[in-house]
């Protein structure tokens, strides 16, 4: 009989070949998935070749997305998206999307069902820690790591202590999974759960929506974590309905397994939330931060550019203008996603408001292009990191938030909520706009 | 594998930025980036450092950015083996696939002084401090981890798995 384990601990044993795995042990494993992006990939293909291999190890199996300096953002991203692009088809890499046909990657490959649960993936690229949500193993490496699985399909861990978040009580109205992550964070901290798997569980996590728990997941590496994941239940099982390519394995974390903290965190109390700069624990209530005057907000990103993103920003921005002085940004995550906010009249809300919509790149969320900020500025982003300078100028703040608060805020012109916005008056056309229509 | 050579000590949260500042990472020469190590936390280090000696730190070492050239910088520096109470996770990896040895043993931490004379055996996990004459257990690599090691990183050791499987 194998120790009790959590779902980190059972997922790394089984892609090891082993009955069992403790903290603190190296392991080597089998990956499902090897991941890189136009910035981490031509350094990793580099090593596939410097290796000497004859390809990649699985056509199926290796995973590239052009989504952070693409469409191209200057000369050398081009070059990079080309190397990356001529690599692909070369060595016949089967997950290859083209800008068009793309999106940002973690938002990608879980809407296409590349990764399942029980899957061991590792990317060169640190939010690759979203497919927790899936029950997936999960999490970001460098480009070396992943060159060498590229070529091999292996990889070595060492397997982490788990935390385990117990969700208890309903999500109050207008609070979203990335409220409920922000608020963890703001707790434990930007190295609260440090080389850990957190692990979330509890009768709340049922209410969760698959968009909730992927924005929850992709910031688990926020409080410095390994991986962030959730056991699969009903929701994740309709979720994958159709769209997951591969069978699956259900990695259940044993009754008795050994935590190196637990967590007991009751949502209904918690509120909508936004980090200040420039840490993403440096958390207080949108209620107490009306006081930030912002010139942009950015919704969108690998943390929340999903469809239920999108519907509650549209929500919001319906029959109301950004104010004047602001850009909002708007930037569904994936071609998918594009597609569902012109097919449910979602693009027509965003462009009456006044927002830029974007096709879908990490763009701003890093400071790479599209809605870079001057110094001086502020931006209510509904992305994932608010360091110094994440944005643009070393001299700029970022202000992480839900897709809700940056859409109110925009409208607003600082921090706010919708339910500070004045009602909407009636559902008219802008005359200018219908004069212009007819 | 074996390494022996003097100790320098440090305290906690040593950050890739002192062990290479980003101002030299215009290069991914190893050479070069070693005349760089350490630098903005102990000017004399390069001088100091000779083949074989041994970096002992207190927790969190190589916290921050995610740069390969950290460890390269040490490794090259001429640093044996790296001891310390914890690591940052990326920098963990990054040494290891670097084929630089990285040991967990707060009570070594706790007990070597600068300058003592260090023996550490990879394979057993022992770390012998000669100038005391005490002796401390880190876990021991398994034996891929020192495979990577010895081969001198990830790449090469993948390198060599791959000719032998042609060959075979």
């Amino acid at each position: 009989m194998p120790r009790p384990m959590t779902m980190a601990e059972k997922i790394l044993a089984a892609h090891a070949g082993l009955v069992e795995a403790h903290p603190g042990q190296l392991v080597e494993c089998d990956v499902d998935i090897v991941l890189a992006n136009d910035i981490t990939a031509p350094i990793a293909i580099q090593v596939v070749e410097d290796l000497g291999a004859e390809g990649v190890f699985d056509e199926g199996k290796v995973v590239l997305v052009p989504d952070h300096y693409a469409p191209n953002k200057d000369i050398k991203s081009a070059e990079q998206t080309k190397r990356m692009r001529d690599f692909a088809h070369a060595r016949h890499v089967a997950h290859y999307w083209e800008q068009g046909r793309a999106g940002i990657e973690h938002a990608l490959l879980p809407e296409q069902g590349v990764v399942v649960p029980g899957d061991l993936v590792i990317g060169a690229d640190s939010h690759t820690c979203t497919y927790g949500a899936l029950g997936a193993f999960s999490t970001g490496v460098g480009s070396t790591d992943a060159g060498v699985a590229m070529a091999t399909g292996r990889a070595w861990f060492r397997v982490p202590e788990t935390s385990r978040f117990h969700l208890t009580g309903s999500l109050p109205e207008g609070v979203s999974g990335k409220d409920v992550i922000l608020s963890i964070i703001g707790t434990i901290g930007v190295d609260g759960a440090l080389y850990q798997s957190m692990e979330f569980s509890g009768p709340a996590v049922a209410e969760l929506s698959m968009d909730d728990r992927l924005t929850i997941s992709n910031m688990a590496i926020e409080a410095g974590a390994k991986a962030g994941i959730f056991e699969v239940d009903a929701v994740t099982r309709a979720y994958l309905e159709g769209r997951a390519e591969r069978p699956w394995i259900e990695f259940h974390p044993d009754p008795d397994a050994v935590y190196a903290a637990t967590y007991e965190i009751d949502v209904s109390k918690i509120e909508p939330m936004v980090a200040w700069p420039h840490l993403p624990s440096n958390t207080k209530p949108v209620a107490a931060s009306r006081e930030v005057a912002i010139d942009q907000a950015v919704i969108g990103s690998c943390t929340n550019g999903r469809m239920s993103d999108m519907r509650a920003a549209a929500e919001v921005l319906k029959g109301r203008q950004v104010a004047p002085g602001v850009r909002c940004i708007v930037i569904p995550a994936t071609q998918a996603v594009w597609r569902q906010c012109v097919d449910e009249g979602l693009m027509d809300i965003f462009v009456d408001a006044g927002c830029a919509v974007s096709t879908p790149t990490c763009g701003p969320c890093l400071g790479g292009y599209m809605g870079i900020l001057a110094e001086g500025e502020r931006a209510v982003s509904s992305t994932n990191r608010n360091f110094v300078g994440r944005m643009g100028s070393p001299a700029s703040e970022v202000y992480l938030a839900s897709p809700a608060t940056c859409a109110a805020s925009a409208v607003a012109g600082h921090l706010a909520l919708p339910s500070d916005l004045a009602p909407v008056a009636s559902p008219k056309t802008d005359p200018a706009t219908a004069k212009e229509l007819a | 594998m074996n390494i022996h050579g003097k100790a320098f000590r440090y305290g906690r949260d040593v950050n890739t930025d002192v062990i290479i500042p980003a101002r030299y990472l215009n290069t991914s020469d190893a050479k070069e980036l070693a005349a760089h190590a350490m630098e903005d936390l102990d000017p004399g280090f390069v001088a100091a450092v000779e083949p074989g000696d041994v970096v002992v730190a207190e927790e969190n070492f190589g916290c921050g950015s995610s740069r390969e050239h950290a460890p390269v910088a040490l490794k090259a520096a001429g640093v044996g083996a790296v001891i310390a109470k914890s690591y940052a996770r990326i920098f963990y990896r990054n040494a290891i696939d670097m084929g630089l040895a990285i040991l967990e043993a707060p009570e070594a931490v706790d007990a070597i002084r600068a300058g003592d004379i260090i023996s550490v055996d990879t394979t057993t996990g022992e770390i012998s401090d000669e100038t005391t004459g005490e002796t401390f257990h880190a876990e021991p690599f398994p034996p891929f981890i020192t495979e990577i090691i010895e081969a001198g990183g990830l790449v090469e050791r993948t390198r060599r798995q791959l000719a032998a499987q042609r060959e075979a």
